[in-house]
């Protein structure tokens, strides 16, 4: 009798476990937001109200980067995507080929703040220098004005919306004279997997410098001025230089969904622009809309 | 009496046998489909990486994929190099290894011929829980604790690189190395040691010449299984080897193994897309170099029982 139990228990606890999860997924209604890691901390708090004032739904919230959020769109395998980087027509066209028609909606600004450690004498950098950094053309801070030490630029892995728009905007310097579509990150310049990792590292490593959303700048680290060009005056990130469109490096942050929202879906997002939605904006640290 | 009770206990013990003989046969087929379902699986997964990895060698050719230095999935046109990859994995492989095979070689010495009963049997269950650390736990280790030291202790720029890796690498691989070079030497037949003794050998002397060379295939196996964990683990040196795409010339240099590099793209690639069919080939490519290790620890097995067979 005992062996015979070797044999059910095993298809007992398989049975248990299926009949769970289908019970479980079929109360109430579910939202999955996959995307940005910039993103995260403040879907993660418009998540939390939400789900306070609205028990029935449960909101999973994670955040590896933009590009798995939308590939997770076109795979049909989330509700909303939510991004730091508009989407590519290239994305858009294999999205449509899957029958996934995505609809843009700013739910948010950042500004792309570049830190350093406390401790660097530099305070300002233009985007010509940031750009030369990350391609690895100034390996030495001295160059830069700073001490004569090594950099250490530290960059996202190719997940990240932030890894492709920071590409864009300063690598490749975007709409400045100088741009450059052809200008690469250099092989150098590490790749994190979060944006926790790479503060982390900046508060830690006095050579180091990093690219994190307004968000995550802490007291740990120190924000640049950046220039848009060497006779321009460097801007400080901060919600007032995001919101007056001084700041060089301000991106909005989306959330992009099949189609025009629905249901418990849409009203999460009309709760998220709302002008309640839009004061956790400023709690987070990123900048609200209007 | 007697003749009467007899048939009626016969017929249970009839009834008992036939339906132990049903529970056989479920058993049995229970341990068949359990083999046949391992075996289906392995060839499934073969089949798919192939499928979904060979596509990527149409666009880059495998000269290129192979040798190329230069890995941008998102720019356009994507570039897929991945030598950078390749050599990380190389390096950080080769510390963990180095590393951790001494130590476990002669920590599992110590405790099989050694250590006395009371000190191993709390010693081993230790070592056997370190095994159980998730890979996320060591990476943060990695993170915060030992890579601030590799920093200072090497001088470098950052501590986030292959020798941080490395080191946390062979930390994972001990428990193996040691648990099974362990049981290889407990399975050295005690007779060998008293043969030894009896000629007049010190106790290093059995151990070296010994115990040993009578574990070896045992010892051999260990290690292998622990390179294996090396070149497989992903989440540890995602968050410590720091990730750059240069090819790296030293241990200290920050870098991304091949796994790094899967796990941090695979995320964000479309299925069936350029970048995703790239990472596939990665895979493949780690998938015949696992099995590389594997036959070539099969032939040492081989070749070391022989020896010991003549």
């Amino acid at each position: 009798m005992r062996k015979r139990l070797f044999i059910i228990l095993p298809v007992v606890v398989v049975v248990v476990l299926v009949v769970t999860i289908i019970a479980l997924g079929g109360g109430g209604s579910s939202i999955r937001i996959i995307g940005s890691n910039t993103v995260t901390p403040l879907s993660a708090v418009w998540a939390e109200e939400f789900m306070e004032t609205h028990p029935e739904v449960s909101i999973a919230v994670s955040g590896p980067g933009s590009g798995v959020g939308i590939a997770a769109l076109i795979n049909g395998t989330t509700d909303i995507c939510q991004a730091s980087r508009k989407i590519k027509q290239s994305e858009i066209d294999q999205a449509e080929a899957n029958g996934v028609e995505p609809y843009e909606i700013q739910v948010a600004t950042d500004a792309l703040s570049v830190v350093v450690h406390p401790s660097n004498p530099v305070s300002e950098l233009t985007i010509a220098q940031l750009s030369a950094i990350y391609t690895g053309d100034i390996t030495n801070w001295n160059e830069v004005g700073g001490n004569d030490v090594e950099i250490v630029a530290i960059a996202r892995d190719t997940n990240s919306g932030t890894h492709v728009f920071f590409k864009e905007q300063v690598v490749q310097m975007k709409g400045l004279p100088t741009e450059d579509e052809s200008l690469e990150y250099g092989g150098d310049v590490l790749m994190l997997p979060s944006t926790e990792e790479g503060v982390n590292q900046v508060a830690s490593n006095p050579n180091s410098i990093f690219y994190p959303g307004l968000g995550y700048v802490t007291e740990e680290v120190k924000p640049l001025a950046i220039k848009q060009t060497a006779d321009s005056i460097g801007v400080l990130p901060s919600v007032q230089t995001a919101l007056d469109g001084t700041y060089p490096i301000a991106r909005p942050l989306l959330f992009y969904t099949d189609g025009e929202p629905t249901g418990v879906t849409k009203d999460f997002i009309d709760y998220c622009l709302s002008s309640e939605g839009q004061e956790k904006v400023i709690e987070v640290g990123y900048v609200p809309l209007e | 009496m007697l003749g009467k009770t007899s048939p009626t206990t016969a017929e249970p013990g009839e009834a008992l046998r036939r339906r132990w003989r049903l529970g056989e046969k479920l058993i049995e087929g229970w341990i068949f489909l359990a083999g046949i379902l391992t075996i289906a699986v392995l060839l499934g997964i073969i089949a798919l990486l192939l499928k979904e990895g060979l596509p990527a060698f149409w666009y880059t050719s495998p000269w290129e994929f192979l040798f190329g230095t230069k890995w941008y999935p998102v720019s356009e046109p994507p570039t897929f190099g991945i030598t950078s990859f390749f050599v990380a994995t190389l390096w950080v492989t080769l510390v963990a290894t180095a590393i951790s095979v001494p130590i476990g070689v002669a920590c599992a010495a110590y405790l099989a011929e050694v250590a006395p009963a009371k000190v191993r049997e709390t010693v081993k269950p230790i070592i056997e829980i370190l095994a159980g650390i998730p890979s996320v736990v060591m990476g943060f280790i990695g993170l915060m604790l030992l890579s601030p030291l590799v920093q200072s202790a090497f001088n470098l720029n950052t501590g986030l690189c292959g020798l941080t890796a490395g080191i946390m690498l062979s930390l994972m691989s001990l428990p193996i190395i040691i648990s099974v070079s362990e049981d290889a030497l407990r399975a050295v037949p005690d007779d060998f040691r008293e043969a030894s003794y009896a000629l007049g050998a010190t106790k290093w002397e059995t151990i070296r010449h010994v115990c040993i060379p009578g574990a070896l295939s045992g010892i051999t196996a260990a290690v292998m299984l622990g390179v294996g964990r090396a070149i497989g683990e992903t989440m540890t040196v995602l968050m410590v080897a720091g990730g750059a795409l240069a090819v790296p010339v030293s241990p200290t240099d920050p870098m991304m193994p091949m796994t790094a590099a899967i796990a941090s793209g695979i995320g964000n690639a479309v299925r069936g897309g350029l970048q995703y069919q790239a990472l596939f080939a990665i895979g493949l490519i780690l998938f015949v170099i696992t099995l590389a290790v594997n036959l070539i620890a099969d032939r040492v097995l081989e070749r070391q029982k022989r020896k010991f067979a003549r």
